[in-house]
């Protein structure tokens, strides 16, 4: 029984991770060391000699994620040792190659910087995530306002669709802008959304559960509890339309079916939804011409009449060449061309990050988001109060999926849709966003410590 | 509930599983495939990002990359156009070609020999500087080819006998490579179009290259060693000899250019005949020998087969399946019979190196960055064509072509120069191919050329390969006795 030895071995293994703060400061000290080599790696290999600038990229992202460190000592003493170290790193990935990209662009006297800025706002980020963890001692006042939530996260929906602060980008409207300011608050939403689900299912889940009639091995749920998740369709296929990305249907469609699975523990619900999910995306694709040419992008990439057509798939047969190029070990940060795929700074970065570090690479941080996501299933199974665990996996899920969604738009493997990657690419409401999330993990994980002990 | 969160981490191992198989497809499995489409530029820009390796001449660049303060870093700088026809371009925008091409991996620093040099770049993150390329070109040599051809269209070909090793290669016109490395798309472009759209195709290097050309009575060397090799014929073997030969089965006369006889008397020997490059008794010998005895000979001399030196060198023709009358006439190379400069140069230095063909060959040495010698070819025999003894009587009969028969304009005071020339009609009216092949000295040679100059030299019908080939020869192969 070797096998089962060996397989019961891995999750101890992961569950040996300790809790304490100084593990957690030692991983900082590993990761804020990764950070200062990268940069240190693409300066060297662009510039051929090391500048002080480095020091600024360096210390302000360090200093962000020490001063959660110290929070958590504060106020959440027992919280996960990993998630924190494990976000800094995905952060400071993004940051190394959004500055090698900003070296590329100033070599070619451009202008279009980012890298200053996502610093900046990544510092903004996670004081506001230390900000979260202490305010929030407890999360479970979350779940004293899950219409507030639900409400709110509606209103940041539609906002992009309002006119005047409404923006559009490369055919999506998923920005909302006032002067040069401009926010994406469906990254927001998800967050709030995700509570909204939690505080109304963990109310509603015996009904949606148990009472209904029994149709071949399924249990079909009474019409009035299968009301929500059709109103629930139809807002995301309305987000569909309205903003013209099918990313952000997916992610909170996928959202809800997931979070109604857990509560209820039917697989009617994902049957259901991933078969109305499907007819959506089927029917949007003959309707709108924005979704159908995104299909044929998708499904030819390399295709000379989707290569050429505007809004083809340019941008996607770039990132597949500049992986290849990458190679299984990268052309090194600094010796690649990640520069020629347009939006490598934001929606292509994981290409950039393909061809620079490699295969490598691709599995080393698509490993850190698994690891992230797997920590956050984990404090769902440990905490025993059901609002804390349909909070979590939501959350834990919603990160996942939105990973899956971009790195499949990136690689061809699903049609490219116009989320972020979180903590990679360039972008303030993303970073915010995800920090807020961590947070909430981590104090989450810290009451569930806390409960066991 | 809890085994629901077991089942959504399940969920999101397989989705992630499906990520990291997608990202072994493209980075391995489809990763060449991808790399080398077209529409990537990253294989262009990656030749630009290491320092390519310059190609020398006598130990002197001919063409290096200088630093150059734009995104690509170097710029390819070529000294002098004598070398374009063989150095080629390596341009941005119109691909590459001639050794540029053909040492790419080396000059790039891309070749298996540099593994090491890779793998240490790889370590301490500077990129592999490219290997440099000696050529056996020798530029006082190369010079006066170039010198002697003048104005016209043509090429020219030296080779040293025993080595194989080429002394010069000029093929005029030509290009300016400098005009097609640039940086920018628009002047590259405007330039390449010209070149390319240019009749004279400036492109090609015709020495090797292009169309190639019929060789006239410079075949009747290959005719000649055909038949002495066959033990039928000698020096002595007699021939008719008429004013007019009707070609058999057909009503077409040929006549010996002239249109006399060959020389005086009944009948002619196969020596005064190549002396005097008589077309008559070759029409004659090639259909008592045959075109299955001809070809047999052409190909053991290298027609019809591929050759890399490294330059892709067109193989030279003779044709599949002649009539008699054709066969008469490929006798003293008309019909179809078609030459590479290269390759009338190799037969003039297999006769010359007493019968052993050897490889030409263009490239000396190729020295990596690091001083380390990633290449140093060898001496090798292509072939041995003809005997000692056949390759003794034909050298007689060519010096006699030069001293007393009609390649005169070849000869040089003070030595005995081995040679024939060739006047190659092209169609009724078309201009003369004019050629000269030949070495020198015939006692110890030491270079061997074939020049051809199409055109007729620029006066249609008038001029012979005496006239003007033969002193273009002349002043290669005395550049080479003079050093």
């Amino acid at each position: 029984m070797s096998n089962t030895s060996l397989t019961s071995a891995i999750p101890k293994l992961l569950k040996a991770v300790p809790r304490s703060r100084n593990f957690e400061a030692v991983l900082l000290f590993w990761v804020s060391g990764i950070l200062a080599f990268a940069l240190a790696q693409v300066q060297l290999a662009v510039l051929q000699k090391m500048q002080w600038s480095l020091l600024f990229y360096w210390a302000l992202p360090t200093l962000g994620a020490l001063l959660i460190h110290f929070v958590l000592r504060k106020r959440a003493v027992s919280a996960d040792g990993l998630i924190l170290p494990l976000a800094f790193l995905l952060n400071s990935l993004g940051i190394a190659m959004i500055y090698r990209l900003d070296l590329a662009e100033a070599a070619r006297g451009g202008t279009a910087l980012f890298a200053d800025r996502q610093v900046w706002l990544s510092l903004i980020a996670m004081a506001i995530a230390a900000l979260v963890i202490w305010l929030v001692p407890n999360h479970l006042v979350l779940r004293r306002f899950p219409y507030l939530a639900g409400i709110g996260a509606l209103v940041l929906l539609i906002l992009p669709a309002l006119p005047v602060i409404g923006r559009t980008r490369n055919g999506a409207t998923l920005w909302i802008g006032i002067g040069d300011f401009t926010f994406q608050p469906g990254e927001i939403a998800k967050i709030l959304l995700a509570i909204f689900f939690a505080g109304y299912l963990v109310s509603r889940k015996d009904s949606l559960s148990e009472i209904g009639s029994r149709v071949l091995w399924m249990r079909v749920p009474r019409a009035k509890d299968l009301g929500p998740v059709l109103v629930v369709w139809f807002a995301t296929v309305g987000v569909l339309v309205l903003q013209r990305d099918l990313g952000t249907s997916i992610l909170y469609f996928g959202l809800f079916l997931v979070m109604i699975y857990t509560a209820t523990g039917r697989a009617f619900y994902v049957g259901v939804g991933v078969t109305m999910m499907l007819t959506g995306a089927l029917v949007a694709s003959r309707l709108f011409d924005y979704v159908s040419r995104r299909f044929d992008s998708w499904l030819d990439p390399l295709s000379q009449d989707n290569y050429n057509a505007a809004g083809g798939s340019y941008q996607l047969a770039q990132a597949l060449f500049g992986m290849a190029n990458g190679d299984v070990i990268g052309a090194g940060l600094g010796g690649g061309f990640p520069q020629l795929i347009p939006l490598a700074e934001s929606d292509f970065i994981l290409a950039a990050l393909g061809e620079e570090l490699g295969l490598a690479g691709i599995f080393a941080v698509l490993a850190a988001f698994l690891l992230l996501i797997y920590r956050g299933l984990r404090i769902a199974n440990s905490h025993s109060d059901d609002f804390s665990k349909l909070l979590t996996t939501g959350l834990a899920f919603v990160l996942g999926l939105q990973v899956f969604v971009v790195a499949g738009g990136v690689m061809g493997l699903l049609p490219l849709t116009g989320l972020t990657t979180p903590f990679l690419a360039a972008g303030g409401s993303s970073l915010l966003a995800n920090w807020a999330l961590v947070a909430l993990l981590l104090v989450i994980s810290d009451s569930s410590t806390r409960r066991a002990a | 509930m809890n085994r629901q969160v077991r089942r959504v981490g399940l969920a999101l191992v397989v989705m992630f599983l499906a990520l990291f198989l997608m990202a072994s497809s493209i980075q391995v499995l489809r990763a060449d495939s991808l790399y080398s489409d077209s529409r990537n530029v990253r294989a262009s820009y990656e030749t630009y990002k290491t320092q390519r390796g310059p190609i020398l001449v006598g130990g002197v660049p001919v063409v290096e990359s200088l630093p150059y303060n734009d995104a690509y870093r170097f710029i390819r700088n070529y000294e002098s156009v004598i070398y374009s026809p063989v150095i080629g371009y390596f341009s941005l925008f119109s691909g590459s070609n001639g050794l540029e091409r053909a040492m790419n991996s080396y000059l790039s620093g891309q070749s298996s020999a540099q593994f090491f040099e890779q793998i240490n770049a790889l370590l301490d993150g500077k990129p592999v500087i490219g290997a440099a390329v000696e050529l056996t070109l020798d530029p006082d040599i190369q010079r006066a080819a170039w010198d002697a051809m003048g104005n016209r269209k043509g090429a020219v070909v030296a080779i040293e006998p025993k080595t194989g090793r080429i002394l010069a290669m000029v093929s005029k016109p030509t290009f300016d490579a400098n005009l097609l490395a640039g940086h920018l798309y628009e002047p590259v472009n405007d330039a390449y179009r010209v070149y390319d759209e240019d009749d004279d195709q400036p492109l090609i290097n015709k020495a090797i290259a292009g169309d190639l050309y019929h060789p006239g009575s410079v075949f009747k060397l290959v005719v000649t060693a055909a038949a002495l090799e066959s033990g039928q014929f000698t020096t002595a073997t007699r021939f008719r000899n008429l004013k007019t030969y009707t070609l058999p089965g057909t009503t077409t006369e040929i006549r010996n250019s002239g249109g006399s006889s060959c020389g005086r008397g009944e009948t002619v020997t196969l020596e005064t005949a190549l002396i005097k490059s008589c077309n008559i008794p070759f029409a004659m010998l090639a259909n008592e020998l045959g075109d299955d005895r001809i070809r047999a000979m052409a190909e053991l001399m290298g027609f019809g087969a591929d050759l890399s030196i490294p330059l892709k060198v067109t193989p030279s023709y003779y044709p599949e399946d002649p009539d008699v009358a054709q066969t008469a006439l490929t006798g003293f190379g008309q019909f179809d019979v078609r030459v590479s400069p290269l390759q009338m140069a190799m037969v003039s230095a297999a006769i010359a190196n007493q019968g052993v063909m050897m490889q030409p060959q263009l490239v000396e040495m190729v020295v990596a960055a690091n001083l380390n010698v990633l290449q140093d070819p060898e001496p090798k025999v292509l072939s041995v064509p003809i005997s000692r003894l056949s390759a003794g009587y034909l050298t007689r009969m060519m010096v006699d072509s030069v001293e007393v028969g009609v390649a005169g304009r070849a000869g040089i005071s003070g030595y005995a120069v081995a040679g024939k020339t060739g006047t190659a009609q092209n169609g009724p009216t078309d201009p003369y191919t004019l050629w000269f092949t030949g070495f020198a000295p015939a006692e110890a040679p030491e270079v061997a050329v074939a020049v051809v100059v199409e055109d007729g030299g620029g006066i249609g019908q008038n001029g012979t390969g005496n006239q003007i080939a033969a002193p273009i020869a002349r002043a290669v192969m005395k550049a080479v006795l003079d050093k």
